[in-house]
């Protein structure tokens, strides 16, 4: 049954080959897309007609690799600029928030703690069209009201950037809430008695406590907002994500081009997360 | 919180609440409230804007469209079920069987997939499913298939792509609800000669139910509000009611009657998971944790 009771040698047998199945499972096809971006061949399929390192590398008419596919190198740094203004803006509202419901006292904390949790229950399609429609309402009325055409209520850049903000903050809120509970407030206490004010208190000693959580969070937020596609779908305009563009490409056909860039995702994000990993071990 | 002692507003309280507001009021109450707004708004005869129920009434009046509803939110709990039932013994296994010094290892392992893109991972199985694709390749060497069958664009391959993009939401609170379970009950049990059956009925999945119910809402929240997945492996025959909302917004630009499907998907998420919270007596911060 568990470890420290004998159990038959079926009974381990039988599970050991489940989670072998469940792993393989897990794996066949993040395996199989990083195998075939070295394949020789046009298209992502089996056989294996030998190693190439040209749907990276390639500048031939008929084999563009992803270093010189321009309209994938830009998708790509569309993404790592969201992705930056996403982190910078839910990282210091989600601090902010960390410390209002754990720190302050005010009238319906409870009614706004419930609705900073909303966002976690919102399917991402929802919310995407949502701010769609809002910003949609809020330029016309601009724009009838008084003449003025505001770029930042037509889809696009920052429109992505403040829909993948809305729920990403909540994420960010929850990670730093938790470390934030477990301060000692005599710290804090301490530092005023001797004559520091509450801001140069969270600044010298509460931010410095928090550090890893924000960090750790800062880190999952990028990653959410790198890979996000259900609310950016709704939000797009002409400088597409790289996930909504990798989607158009795989939609109308797929090239090994799509096997490359996936296995530098794969690959720069199994090391993050190992990085992540070994940065929360060292923290217990 | 102690109800007597005076709240004051005071300049912490006012730099933390501002930019919070801003953000919930501008970002989450406002929007919503404009998606009921124009769901609730029609064109009469002559192209003047009303207030009227029209957009809910096709939504009834059209069984394509309360079809593909019913059957995404029956399919949506199908998914959870299913994998509830495939990361239960994962995640047992991983706390409760596995010698000790493999569980970060293995932890690890179960934690890597979900960092990459859902993107690429359902590309991946595009790429293994597909008439070209890699399993049809070995079925035919292995002279199991004389011809190669198309794998995807079917109800059974969909629901196993929904299955393998959510299963991370149900096996982490699984591992962390189990981890808090105490071994010596389940030694106790069975030193009192409960057989396997008991101990997974009487104390296993009893002790994990806060950890199956936040894996069942995050598993169901996000099949129901899946679009790429559906879309992708589904394909034509996917009929997901995400894909109804997209075809409204961005196909026939009827930004009325999307808002109608739009408010009536939130209406089934937020319905789903109040009843979940309520049968198992729980709250949702406590499930956010």
């Amino acid at each position: 049954m568990i470890r420290s009771l004998p159990n038959s040698r079926r009974y381990l047998y039988s599970y050991k080959l489940y989670m072998g199945l469940y792993f393989a499972f897990l794996f066949a096809p993040l395996l199989v897309t990083c195998v075939l971006a070295f394949n020789d061949s046009q298209f992502p399929y089996l056989p294996w007609n030998g190693f190439t390192l040209e749907w990276f590398t390639g500048d031939l008419p008929e084999r563009v690799g992803l270093f010189h596919d321009r309209m994938n190198l830009e998708s790509i740094w569309v993404s790592v600029q969201v992705a930056f203004f996403v982190t910078l803006l839910s990282v210091t509202v989600g601090t902010c928030a960390a410390f209002l419901f754990e720190q302050e006292e005010f009238p319906f904390k409870s009614a706004l703690y419930f609705l900073m949790l909303s966002p976690l229950v919102i399917p991402g399609v929802i919310l995407g069209i949502s701010i769609l429609l809002f910003s949609n309402t809020l330029g016309l009325y601009f724009e009838i009201r008084w003449g003025i055409d505001v770029p930042l209520f037509r889809p696009g850049f920052w429109l992505v950037v403040l829909g993948q903000f809305s729920f990403i903050a909540t994420l960010v809120t929850l990670v730093v809430s938790a470390r934030l509970r477990k301060f000692d407030r005599t710290l804090e206490e301490a530092a005023l008695n001797l004559g520091a004010n509450r801001f140069e208190v969270i600044w010298h000693i509460t931010l410095k406590f928090l550090r890893p959580a924000i960090l750790g969070a800062a880190a999952v937020a990028f990653l959410m907002s790198f890979e996000n596609f259900n609310t950016t779908l709704f939000l797009v305009s002409s400088d597409t994500t790289l996930p909504i563009n990798l989607y158009l490409q795989v939609r109308d056909g797929s090239t090994p081009v799509i096997n490359a860039i996936s296995f530098l995702l794969i690959v720069g994000t199994s090391l993050m997360a190992v990085i992540n990993l070994y940065f929360s071990r060292k923290q217990k | 919180m102690t109800m007597n002692r005076r709240f004051q507003i005071t300049l912490p309280l006012i730099c933390f609440l501002t930019p919070v507001l801003l953000w919930l009021v501008l970002m989450i109450v406002l929007p919503h409230m404009d998606l009921l707004r124009m769901s609730l708004r029609a064109e009469d005869d002559f192209g003047n804007a009303i207030w009227s129920f029209s957009n809910y009434m096709a939504f009834f009046v059209e069984p394509i469209y309360w079809l593909t509803f019913v059957r995404t939110a029956v399919y949506s709990i199908l998914v959870t079920l299913m994998t509830f039932i495939v990361a239960m013994p994962v995640a047992f296994y991983i706390t409760k069987v596995v010698a000790p010094r493999f569980q970060g290892f293995l932890m690890m392992l179960l934690l890597m997939p979900f960092w990459v893109s859902e993107l690429v991972r359902v590309y991946g199985w595009m790429i293994l499913l597909r008439e070209s694709g890699v399993i049809n390749h070995f079925l035919i060497r292995l002279g199991i298939l004389n011809q190669p069958i198309e794998m995807l664009y079917n109800d059974v391959t969909m629901i196993m792509g929904l299955v393998y993009t959510s299963m991370l939401f149900m096996a982490v609170p699984l591992v962390s609800v189990l981890e808090s379970l105490d071994d010596s009950l389940i030694e106790a049990a069975y030193d009192l000669g409960a057989n396997m059956g008991t101990i997974l009925f009487r104390i296993v999945i009893p002790h994990a139910m806060p950890g199956i119910v936040s894996g069942s809402i995050v598993v169901f929240m996000l099949t129901l509000g899946n679009y790429l997945t559906p879309n992708m492996i589904g394909g034509k025959n996917a009929l997901w009611f995400t894909e109804q909302i997209y075809n409204q917004f961005i196909a026939s630009f009827n930004w009325n009657q999307g808002s109608a499907f739009g408010f009536l998907l939130l209406a089934l998420s937020s319905l789903v998971i109040w009843v979940g919270l309520k049968l198992t007596r729980q709250k949702l911060s406590r499930v956010a944790q």
